[in-house]
């Protein structure tokens, strides 16, 4: 298992090192995301109540959105010289390709949250009385869950002529689960209700992200074998 | 040192590889020739392990490739059709990038000499995107060697070289052979089989038709008149 996280970790500084190079993909996530909240910014206004409860949905819409985009180019790079071909004659675990995905997607798509959620909460003039530390955990297990399944997905549609389209398709009905479980807990945590409340949410977010890790990680040679 | 075994593989509903038995010795360079769409390339991968055979076995030094894929990738250096580079990468990021997955030890220097060996050493630290496609092969190479393979395959090695690198992947073909590394070869150029093989097998329709040893005392018209002759008969 040592050596799967070892040649994981390999594989996704590989990935970042190359988008800081380039800034190909965090460039158009960032920018995304930003428009996204600037356009709800000024479709919803600030200083209405109702605002309160778009927020959480926000938080998660410009989170899968943005990170679909991030998603899409994670395994077309590999396409580029057939590199993909090169990681699988290479002495690896297959799961190690997968793992190494989801660390470098869950770094950039983070990384795009670091960015955007603050600027989230500045141009809806939102005061955030919520526990912070939980907010965070939510926000990670989420992220996390939508990771885990976007990357297989992703490996799945890269082969498909239209990728770019097949992706979201199959992606969001999967996703369902955890994001309404994602967007629960986060308004209860902004909210600043009692956390009890959230606790179900996360409970049901963490299952799914070990469940869905479990399935992908055994899965995802079979994905290999075909591409 | 290298077994194939009845190895038979279909694509979809399509016998693409039909019974094939053939053998690799150490120190050995066998080319596999054939006209095009004869299973060439998926004979390859299936010996890599990078497609599974649909009945047969591959064995190397008497253990199961199908079983001990990890341990025996880590013997064989596979050289594509493509580089399998990285175009954001320099050459040095992506030989160290490779090392590191093949756990080559002393990566450093050792991929500093091979990019000195394959002539890219001033190009070491460039972004490989504006790289030639020779370039582009030699450093596919110092990625194969990297790892230092006790089995070498090469898919259409000599494809794109100019003169120059031909002449020295040949010569670093003929060193690994004397030291002792097995090669196998699938090439369309009789020039360079004929150079370089100890022996040649042809592939037709998924069969190995026939094999053949080639020493100097077989001279190149004599080989391409012999793989007509297998060719047009079977």
């Amino acid at each position: 298992m040592i050596l799967i996280l070892k040649d994981a970790w390999t594989i996704a500084s590989k990935d970042l090192s190359n988008e800081i190079k380039t800034k190909q993909t965090i460039g158009m996530m960032v920018i995304f995301s930003s428009l996204v909240v600037l356009i709800f910014s000024f479709a919803f206004d600030p200083t209405n109540n109702m605002v309160k409860a778009v927020i959480p949905g926000l938080v998660w819409l410009i989170t899968v959105f943005s990170g679909i985009l991030g998603l899409n180019r994670s395994f077309l790079s590999e396409h580029e010289n057939d590199a993909l071909t090169g990681l699988r004659s290479a002495p690896i675990d297959p799961s190690s390709i997968y793992l190494g995905k989801v660390l470098a997607n869950f770094i950039l798509v983070t990384a795009v949250q670091i960015v955007s959620i603050p600027v989230l909460f500045l141009l809806f003039d939102y005061r955030f009385f919520g526990k912070v530390s939980w907010f965070i955990l939510v926000v990670i297990i989420g992220t996390l869950g939508f990771i885990i399944v976007g990357t297989f997905l992703a490996a799945l549609s890269a082969n498909a002529k239209n990728s770019e389209m097949l992706l979201p398709v199959l992606l969001l009905p999967l996703l369902s689960p955890l994001l309404i479980a994602g967007v629960q807990a986060t308004r209860i945590i902004l909210e600043n209700e009692v956390i009890a409340d959230a606790s179900s949410w996360i409970r049901l977010m963490a299952a799914y992200d070990l469940l869905f890790l479990a399935a992908c990680f055994f899965l995802f040679e079979f994905i290999m074998e075909g591409s | 040192m290298l077994e194939l075994r009845k190895m038979t593989k279909m694509l979809g509903d399509k016998l693409v590889l039909r019974n094939i038995t053939l053998s690799l010795e150490k120190g050995e360079v066998l080319a596999v020739i054939g006209p095009n769409g004869a299973g060439k390339s998926t004979f390859f991968k299936c010996t890599v392990g990078l497609l599974q055979p649909t009945s047969g076995e591959i064995l190397l030094d008497g253990k199961l490739v199908k079983k001990n894929t990890a341990e025996i990738k880590q013997r064989i250096g596979f050289l594509g059709h493509e580089s399998f580079l990285y175009n954001n990468l320099s050459p040095l990021e992506n030989l160290k990038f490779y090392g590191k997955l093949y756990k080559v030890k002393d990566l450093d220097s050792k991929a500093n000499a091979l990019l000195k060996e394959v002539g890219l050493y001033l190009f070491r630290d460039m972004p490989i995107r504006s790289f030639s496609r020779g370039m582009m092969q030699r450093l596919a190479i110092s990625r194969v060697l990297l790892p230092d393979p006790d089995i070498l395959m090469l898919d259409e090695p000599h494809t794109g070289l100019d003169q120059e690198a031909v002449a020295l992947l040949n010569q670093i073909i003929k060193k690994k052979r004397d030291s002792g590394t097995s090669i196998l070869i699938i090439s369309h150029d009789f020039e360079q089989v004929h150079a370089l093989a100890d022996r040649a097998a042809v592939l037709k329709k998924g069969k190995i038709v026939s094999t053949k040893l080639l020493g100097e005392e077989v001279s190149l018209a004599e080989m391409k008149t012999w793989y007509e002759s297998e060719v047009k008969s079977s």
